[in-house]
C-alpha cells in the first residue's frame, strides 16, 4: 500500500519519541512523510494539496502525541478543512473509500491508566472514538491505534528503541501489504501485530 | 461705475446676503437673488453694467453644465434608466404640457407657451439638493425620487436648448436679425451663432455642409475626449503644477465653448458633452474641483444680476396677481408630482416630500429665459413678470419644507426603502495614495468585492489602474476639495497611505477634523509616526515595514534550521512584545516626545525582549517556551 505518515507535533525540537519516529519513517523507502506543523506553521492549510496527497495514498497514518485525549490542534484543523463534503463523505464523496487509517499515538500516562479499571476508565481505542467515527463516515478502514504509553519516561527506561523498531516493521508491513487488516481492525491495539512486535510481546 | 467698483459692490452684497440666507434656511440661490434685489431695484447702486456682467456671468452656466456632465457617468445613468425615463421623464413632459396649456389659456402664443412650459417644468437643483442634504433626507425614498427627477431635468436642459431655436424660427420671421431688445439681451454664452456678430466661415457653408460639420465636431469632441485629452492632461499633471492644471481645465471649457459658438451650437451643450465624455476618466475629480469654484462664483454673480434686474415696480403694482401666479404654478407642479409619486410607489411622508420639495421653478429658468429672449421666443413683457414668479416660488420653498417637516411628515408613514436605487456613486472606502502600501490594501478590498475610490497624484499609476477597471482618480489627496468630491462624507473607511510622512500626518489631521464620522486607518513610517498619526486622529496606525520585516525574520530563522512552527511562534512573540512596547511608550512620548524617560522606557523594553528571545528549552515557563510543554518527568499523577 502507498503509505502516508502525517506528523502532528507543535514542538518537534523538544519531542523525545514522535520526532525520532518521524525520522525513522523517513528512512523507510516508499513511505511519504509530512510534517504538518512544518508545512503550515501559520495554520493556512492548502486544502487542495492535502486532498491530492491522501488521494494518492492507500494508508494514512497520523503520528502524534496524545494531547488532552485528542490530537494537537493543527491535525484537528486538517480534519476540518481537508475532509470536505463531496470529497471525503456525503453522497458524492468517495475519495477515501476503503483506505486504511490509524493513529500512532504516544501518551504521557502509563498503560494501566488506559484500561476500564485504570485512571482513564477506558481503553485508548475507546477514547479515540471520534477518529474512528470520522474514518467510518469517510468509508475508510480504521485500525486499532499503535501506542506508546509512559512516553515521558520511555527514553530513560530504554523503551524507545524497541518501540521504534516495531514502528518500522509496522510501516513496512503496511507498505508491503502483509498486515492482517481484518485482525488489525478488530484489535484493541496494533502493538504486537508484526513479527518484531510479537517477539517483543513474547519477551515480556 | 467702473467695473472694479461694480464688482466690489456685487461681492459685498453677496458676502452679506448669502450667509444670511443660508442661516435662515433659504439657500444660497435665494441669497444671491436677494443680494441683487437689494443693490439693484432697492438701493439702486448698480445699473446699466448689470447686463454686461450678466453676459460674462452666464459663462458660469456653461461651466455648470460641464460639471453636470462630469457627474453623469454613462454606467450610472444606465443603472438609473427606469427612474430617469419613467419618473423624471414623465415629470418634465407632463408638467411642461400642463403649463403650456395654462399659458395658452392666458392667451400666450403657442410657441411661447411651449417654451414657458419647458422652462418652468424644471425645479431648483441647487435649492432642493442642498436642503435634502442638510436635512438628511437624501436616503429616503422621497429623497431618492427627487434626485432622479432633478437629474432628468438637468439632462433635459440639453434637448430644450436644442428645441428653443426651432420654436424661434417658427415664431419670428427673420429670427436671424436677433432680438437684443429684452432686458436680458442675448446671452453671450448661449448665443445662437446665427443671430450674432459677423458671419463666420461656417455660416458661408451650405446647409447640408453645416449639418455635416456639426456632426463632425460633436464626434470630434467625443473622440478627442477619449483619446487626446487624457495624454494631454497626463502631460500637464506630470508637471505637478496645480495652477497649470486649473488653467488647462479652464482652457478646455472655454475652448469648447468658443468652438460651439463658432458653429452656432450651444456652448453649454458642447461642454456638457465633454463633461460626459470625461466622466469616467481618472481626471474627473480634479477637473471637478478645479472648475467648481469658478462655476460657483460666476453662477452666483449671474443670480445677483437676475436679482438686480427684477422689476420691483411690477411686483408692487400687482402683488396679488403675481403671488397668485406663483402659488398656482407650484400647485400645478406639486399636483403632477403627487400623481407621479403615487404611480411610482411613494406613500405618506415620502410622497409629500417629493411633491412639495420639487414644486418650485429652478435657477435654469433664469438662464433659459435669457436664451429664449435671445432667440426671440419670449418678450420682455412675459419674462419680467415670470422672473418674479420664479423667484417667488423659490422664496416659498423653505416654507414648504417647514410645512413638510412640522406638519405632514410627523403624521405620515414612510414608504419602504428600496435598495435598488443605488445612486451613491462614491465608494464606501477611500484610499489616498496608491503606492506600494495603498496598492496592496486596495487590491485586497477590491478582490473581496468592495467599492474603493483611489486618489493619487501619479498620473501614470492612475491611468494604468483605471485601465484595469479600478476607480482611480488623479489629484493631490491632501486637498480638501478633492477629498470632498471623492465622497468622503459617506465613506465608511478612509485609508491614508501616502508616502510622504509630513503630508500623511497633515492629511489624517484634516480628515479627522472635517469628517469626524469616518474611520481612519493610516500607514505609519515608524513608531514615532504611529504616535503622531494617532494624535492627528487616526483610529489605527500601522508601521508599514513591521509585518514584512517580521515575516523576513521568521523566514531567516527557518532558513538557518529552526522548525517553521518554532520560527512562527518566535515571530508572534516578537510581534506581541513589540506591540506592548508601543502601547507602553505611548504615554511617555505623548507627554514629552523623545525624552530621557522615553529612552529609558525603551531600553527596559528591549531588555525584556532580549531575555525572552534567549530563553532556551530548559527555561520552561516563559512566554515563548511555555507552549506544549509536557508534564515534568516524575509526575506521579500520570
Ligand atoms: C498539551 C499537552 C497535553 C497532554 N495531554 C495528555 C493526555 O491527555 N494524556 C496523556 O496520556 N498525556 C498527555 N500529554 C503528554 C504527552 O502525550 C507526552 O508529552 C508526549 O506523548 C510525549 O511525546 P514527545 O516526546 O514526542 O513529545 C500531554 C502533553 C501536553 C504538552
Amino acid at each position: 500500500m502507498r503509505t502516508l505518515v502525517y506528523l502532528a507535533h507543535p514542538r518537534p525540537d523538544r519531542s523525545e519519541i514522535n520526532a525520532p519516529m518521524f525520522e525513522a519513517a523517513r528512512g523507510i523507502e516508499g513511505i511519504t512523510c509530512v510534517d504538518l506543523y512544518g508545512e503550515y506553521p501559520s495554520f493556512e492549510m492548502n486544502v487542495d494539496r492535502e486532498q491530492q496527497r491522501i488521494t494518492e495514498h492507500d494508508a494514512i497514518v497520523f503520528l502524534h502525541p496524545l494531547y488532552w485525549y485528542s490530537v494537537p490542534a493543527l491535525l484537528r484543523e486538517w480534519q476540518d478543512l481537508v475532509l470536505e463534503h463531496g470529497f471525503a463523505y456525503g453522497h458524492s464523496g468517495h475519495a477515501l473509500d476503503g483506505k486504511v487509517t490509524f493513529n500512532a499515538v504516544t501518551c504521557g500516562a502509563a498503560a494501566e491508566a488506559y484500561t476500564p479499571e485504570g485512571a482513564n476508565g477506558a481503553h485508548l481505542r475507546t477514547l479515540l472514538m471520534p477518529f474512528e467515527k470520522t474514518a467510518d463516515l469517510c468509508r475508510m478502514r480504521y485500525l486499532a491505534p499503535f501506542a506508546l504509553f509512559g512516553a515521558g519516561r520511555a527514553v530513560e527506561e530504554g523503551r524507545d528503541k524497541s518501540h521504534l523498531a516495531e514502528w518500522r516493521s509496522l510501516l513496512k508491513a503496511l507498505r508491503d501489504d502483509t498486515l492482517d487488516i481484518t485482525a488489525a481492525r478488530a484489535a484493541l491495539s496494533l502493538n504486537g501485530f508484526t513479527a518484531a512486535g510479537a517477539a517483543k510481546l513474547e519477551a515480556v | 461705475m467702473d467695473l472694479l467698483a461694480a464688482g466690489f459692490v456685487y461681492l459685498v452684497a453677496a458676502v452679506i446676503a448669502v450667509p444670511l440666507a443660508k442661516r435662515l434656511g433659504l439657500g444660497s440661490v435665494l441669497g444671491y437673488l436677494i443680494a441683487g434685489l437689494v443693490i439693484g431695484p432697492v438701493l439702486g447702486v448698480v445699473g446699466g453694467e448689470t447686463v454686461d456682467i450678466q453676459h460674462f456671468a452666464e459663462f458660469g452656466v456653461v461651466m455648470m453644465l460641464f460639471l453636470v456632465g462630469l457627474e453623469l457617468q454613462p454606467a450610472m445613468l444606465w443603472r438609473m434608466r427606469a427612474q430617469l425615463l419613467g419618473l423624471g421623464g414623465m415629470q418634465v413632459l407632463g408638467t411642461a404640457v400642463l403649463i403650456a396649456a395654462a399659458a395658452l389659456v392666458f392667451g400666450v402664443a403657442w410657441q411661447a407657451s411651449l417654451a414657458l412650459g419647458m422652462i418652468l417644468a424644471l425645479s431648483s437643483t441647487a435649492i432642493v439638493l442642498q436642503t435634502l442634504g442638510e436635512k438628511g433626507l437624501m436616503p429616503t425614498a422621497g429623497g431618492k425620487g427627487s434626485f432622479s427627477v432633478l437629474l432628468t431635468q438637468d439632462i433635459a436642459v440639453i434637448p430644450m436648448l436644442a428645441l428653443m431655436p426651432l420654436l424661434a424660427v417658427n415664431a419670428v420671421a427673420g429670427g436671424h436679425d436677433g432680438h437684443g431688445d429684452s432686458g436680458h439681451g442675448a446671452p453671450a454664452a448661449d448665443a445662437h451663432g446665427h443671430g450674432h456678430g459677423a458671419p463666420t466661415l461656417f455660416d458661408t457653408l451650405p446647409d447640408w455642409a453645416q449639418a455635416v460639420a456639426v456632426l463632425l465636431i460633436i464626434g470630434g469632441i467625443i473622440v478627442a475626449g477619449r483619446t487626446v485629452i487624457r495624454p494631454v492632461f497626463r502631460f500637464i499633471a506630470e508637471a505637478r503644477l496645480r495652477e497649470i492644471f486649473t488653467a488647462a481645465a479652464l482652457m478646455l471649457v472655454i475652448g469648447i465653448a468658443l468652438l460651439m459658438n463658432y458653429v452656432g451650437l450651444s456652448p453649454a451643450l458642447g461642454t456638457f458633452l465633454a463633461g460626459v465624455v470625461l466622466s469616467d476618466s481618472e481626471y474627473r475629480h480634479e477637473l471637478e474641483s478645479d472648475i467648481e469654484p469658478f462655476k460657483g462664483l460666476l453662477l452666483g454673480l449671474f443670480f445677483i444680476t437676475v436679482g438686480a434686474g427684477i422689476d420691483f415696480q411690477l411686483l408692487l403694482s400687482n402683488p396679488v396677481g403675481l403671488v397668485g401666479l406663483a402659488l398656482g404654478l407650484m400647485a400645478l407642479k406639486a399636483g403632477v408630482l403627487y400623481v407621479l409619486g403615487t404611480g411610482f410607489g411613494l406613500r405618506g411622508a415620502d410622497r409629500w416630500l417629493f411633491s412639495l420639495g420639487l414644486a418650485q421653478a429652478g435657477e435654469f429658468a433664469f438662464v433659459l429665459f435669457g436664451f429664449a429672449a435671445g432667440a426671440g421666443i419670449l418678450g420682455a413683457e412675459v419674462i419680467k413678470p415670470m422672473t418674479l414668479v420664479v423667484a417667488l416660488t423659490m422664496l416659498l420653498t423653505p416654507l414648504l419644507f417647514i410645512l413638510y417637516e412640522k406638519v405632514l411628515a410627523p403624521r405620515a408613514v414612510r414608504t419602504e426603502d428600496r435598495a435598488a436605487d443605488e445612486i451613491d456613486e462614491a465608494g464606501s472606502i477611500v484610499v489616498a495614495g496608491i503606492g506600494r502600501v495603498g496598492q496592496i490594501i486596495t487590491r485586497m478590498l477590491v478582490t473581496n468585492g468592495h467599492k474603493v475610490t483611489v486618489l493619487d497624484h501619479d498620473p501614470e499609476t492612475i491611468e494604468n489602474l483605471s485601465r484595469i477597471g479600478f476607480r482611480a482618480y488623479y489629484g493631490d489627496a491632501t486637498r480638501p476639495d478633492l477629498l470632498h468630491s471623492a465622497g468622503l462624507e459617506d465613506a465608511k473607511l478612509f485609508v491614508a497611505a501616502l508616502d510622504d510622512r509630513e503630508k500623511q500626518t497633515e492629511l489624517v489631521h484634516h480628515v479627522a477634523k472635517t469628517y469626524p464620522e469616518v474611520t481612519i486607518h493610516a500607514r505609519a513610517h515608524d513608531r514615532h509616526h504611529v504616535y503622531e498619526l494617532e494624535r492627528a486622529g487616526a483610529h489605527l496606525a500601522q508601521r508599514e515595514t513591521f509585518e514584512g520585516a517580521l515575516a523576513m525574520g521568521r523566514d531567516a530563522m527557518t532558513a538557518i534550521g529552526y522548525h517553521p512552527f518554532r520560527a512562527e511562534a518566535a515571530s508572534r512573540t516578537f510581534r506581541s512584545h513589540d506591540r506592548e512596547a508601543l502601547d507602553g511608550l505611548r504615554e511617555s512620548w505623548n507627554e514629552s516626545g523623545v525624552s530621557k524617560s522615553y529612552i529609558d522606557a525603551m531600553r527596559a523594553h528591549s531588555q525584556t525582549l532580549f531575555e525572552l528571545m534567549k530563553a532556551d528549552r530548559h527555561d520552561t515557563h516563559d512566554r515563548s517556551e511555555r507552549g506544549w510543554t509536557p508534564p515534568p518527568k516524575g509526575d506521579a499523577s500520570l
